[in-house]
């Protein structure tokens, strides 16, 4: 068996690979350094001892100075990487991320640019209520400049977190904290993952999912079901949530004749919508079955478990989906 | 205790910047009231000297942010004026492309690295630029301009406070102009003066005659000196007074009659221009420096005239590194 690596480690040793070979490369956020631990959830642990708080920098609780910071940093020739603990707490410091990380190079035509990435996690499942678990891609897609990214397996958060960081745009880097104990075979150093590439996470040929992050095992699981029923199910990850890779989705739904978007995050003006909006604009009248959407449901996020397992997308609810697409008589 | 004193090129150079910022807004509004420009333009009216002498404390290379109403700032920090002229003008010829305008003017050649539209929101940019300067050791000072209004919104409290428990070699350069946007100072802050509020962070401040060029020069070199050396950042409170409205063109009647008077008479261009006289420049000098840069505004006026307008496809490029799709 080869050797195994988790999501926690495989973000660690992206950071620290791109640290070693850039000085450039430092990393803020509250608690990142040694002396607070190296993190809540530990993905800077052991970095402050090989690079120094120089570049390993615990900061105080204000997010818009850590962003503004990186902001700095980035127009200076740093690839700064900022660390906010919770997804919910990015939008603290949305006037720096959408009116200067995203705008400057714009703004200044061409003259700057922001090579920035902002780490954050969240995640539905755990407990952790209305204002700790909201997946807002959505909010950062919509805005031009940005990137953003989710991986959802070990391997490609290695990859695609060393090419977040070789971007030279800003990249949201979304980490789901269900996600963080995952294993993958270890890829090894130097693993790369081009932005902008979804993977076929599965192959078929009856009805495409398109899903990202924690999601992808839930379509992987549920097309494995269906497998047994008759119905060949392909699954892509997008990895790249924006820009997103339309040419590997058109092909695969033109192929299957049917999709289904699926994410954690609330169905309501969702990414979901954007996709399926494409879709239909290229594949009208090759569709076997509507685009349908399956998202979280438009509540916050509620604290307690039976609730909470309401509100995120069933398994069920996903291969009800399939089901009814194959089964649309128009 | 002694005259302070100051260089006789420096108080040419300080002069030289004043009347080069002074010139331009007036041209901007010359343009602005015949019709030849019709953009949105925050004149820079009663705060030349403030950011002329600051600049003239800095080098080029230094970095330097400032926020929408920053003309004076970056024409004093060697912004070139064709090409700033024809950015405000909406022209390809533009620093920006004609895509960044008055409020985003950007120019790293000279250190103009970001102007922000957004209130406050400079401060935290000024400290990433110094953070990158502190890890180099490349011995270049961050100064953030901003107005009496933006001390009241977070990200200048944030800042504040990185930028002392880091020792940032950054200077927030606080010019109080004594209006947020239209609402005087004594009616959005209680505290009688900016700079008392450096010491909530324990960080070093002064407040200063921002329309006394000496003391401005005197009070910034030493900031920056601090800074340079290491030993962190400084909030200075440049007293000085917005003399025209928010906007070119906006109703200024709520500032009262008499206090605009009153401040009339502390006018910094009649101001420096005594002081020059009184430092033995002589009257033929000073106007020639005037000509001169008269000469330079009518040129940049027409370059920026003569510049042509951006075209559709601009909207595609520097959206991302890579061109995206038409």
């Amino acid at each position: 068996m080869s050797a195994q690596i988790t999501m926690t480690q495989a973000i660690n040793r992206a950071i620290d690979e791109a640290m070693a070979e850039d000085e450039g490369v430092i990393l803020l956020g509250e608690d990142v350094a040694a002396k607070q631990g190296g993190g809540v959830f530990k993905i800077s642990a052991g970095l402050t001892e090989k690079y120094g708080e120089h570049r390993v920098r615990a900061t105080p609780i204000s997010e818009t100075a850590i962003v503004g910071a990186c902001v700095g940093a980035a127009l200076a020739g740093f690839r700064p990487i900022a660390e906010i603990m919770l997804m919910n707490f990015v939008t603290v410091a949305m006037d720096q991320i959408v009116n200067h990380a995203a705008k400057l190079r714009f703004m200044s035509g061409g003259q700057t640019n922001v090579p920035l990435v902002i780490r954050t996690t969240t995640g539905v499942g755990v407990g952790f209520g209305g204002q700790h678990s909201d997946m807002l891609e959505a909010w950062f897609a919509h805005v031009a400049g940005l990137k953003v990214v989710t991986p959802s397996n070990a391997a490609d958060a290695q990859g695609l977190m060393r090419a977040a960081i070789a971007c030279n745009d800003p990249v949201i880097f979304i980490e789901n904290i269900l996600c963080y104990g995952l294993k993958s075979d270890d890829p090894g150093p130097g693993h790369i993952v081009p932005l902008g590439k979804a993977a076929v996470a599965r192959e078929g040929t009856d009805c495409s999912i398109i899903t990202y992050g924690r999601t992808v095992l839930d379509a992987l699981e549920i097309a494995e079901r269906l497998a047994g029923e008759g119905i060949s199910v392909e699954v892509i990850d997008l990895r790249t949530i924006a820009p997103y890779d339309e040419a590997t989705v058109t092909a695969s739904v033109e192929k299957t004749g049917r999709a289904l978007v699926l994410h954690e995050a609330v169905k309501q003006y969702g990414t979901g919508a954007e996709i399926a909006s494409r879709l239909n604009e290229k594949l009208f009248g090759k569709l076997k079955a509507p685009v349908t959407r399956i998202g979280g449901a438009f509540s916050a996020v509620p604290m307690a478990n039976a609730l909470e397992q309401a509100w995120i997308p069933s398994k069920d609810a996903i291969a009800d989906a399939v089901r009814a697409a194959m089964n649309w008589k128009g | 205790m002694t005259e302070p004193t100051i260089d006789r090129d420096k108080l040419r150079d300080i002069y030289t910047r004043t009347m080069r910022v002074a010139r331009a807004d007036e041209k901007f509004r010359s343009l602005l009231m015949t019709g030849k420009l019709a953009v949105i333009y925050y004149t820079v009216r009663g705060q030349e000297l403030v950011s002329a002498a600051a600049m003239a404390a800095l080098n080029q290379d230094d970095y330097l942010v400032t926020t929408y109403r920053g003309q004076h700032d970056q024409i004093a920090k060697g912004v070139p004026l064709n090409p700033l002229f024809a950015e405000i003008a909406g022209k390809v010829g533009g620093t920006c492309r004609g895509k960044g305008g008055s409020m985003h003017i950007t120019h790293p050649e000279t250190g103009v690295m970001v102007t922000t539209g957004v209130v406050g929101s400079g401060l935290p940019i000024a400290n990433g630029l110094a953070l990158a300067s502190q890890n180099r050791g490349d011995g270049k000072v961050t100064m953030v301009c901003f107005g009496d209004g933006a001390t009241n919104i977070g990200a200048f409290h944030e800042a504040m406070n990185m930028a002392q428990l880091w020792k940032l070699p950054v200077i927030f350069l606080c010019q109080n102009n004594r209006y947020g946007e239209h609402t005087a100072f004594a009616d959005h802050t209680k505290v009688d003066s900016i700079v008392t509020r450096a010491k909530a962070y324990g960080m070093a401040g002064v407040k200063v005659d921002g329309n006394d060029a000496i003391a401005m020069y005197n009070t910034t070199k030493a900031a920056v000196d601090r800074a340079r050396a290491g030993d962190g950042p400084t909030l200075i409170e440049a007293m000085c007074y917005r003399m025209l409205g928010h906007f070119f063109g906006a109703d200024f009647s709520y500032m009262p009659p008499d206090h605009l008077a009153e401040m009339a008479a502390e006018d910094p261009l009649p101001r420096l221009r005594q002081l020059m006289l009184d430092h033995q420049f002589s009257e033929a000098e000073l106007d020639a420096i005037v000509a001169d840069l008269d000469a330079q505004m009518d040129a940049a006026a027409e370059f920026a005239a003569n510049s042509p307008l951006p075209g559709p496809e601009e909207i595609r490029k520097d959206v991302f590194e890579e061109e995206i799709a038409a």
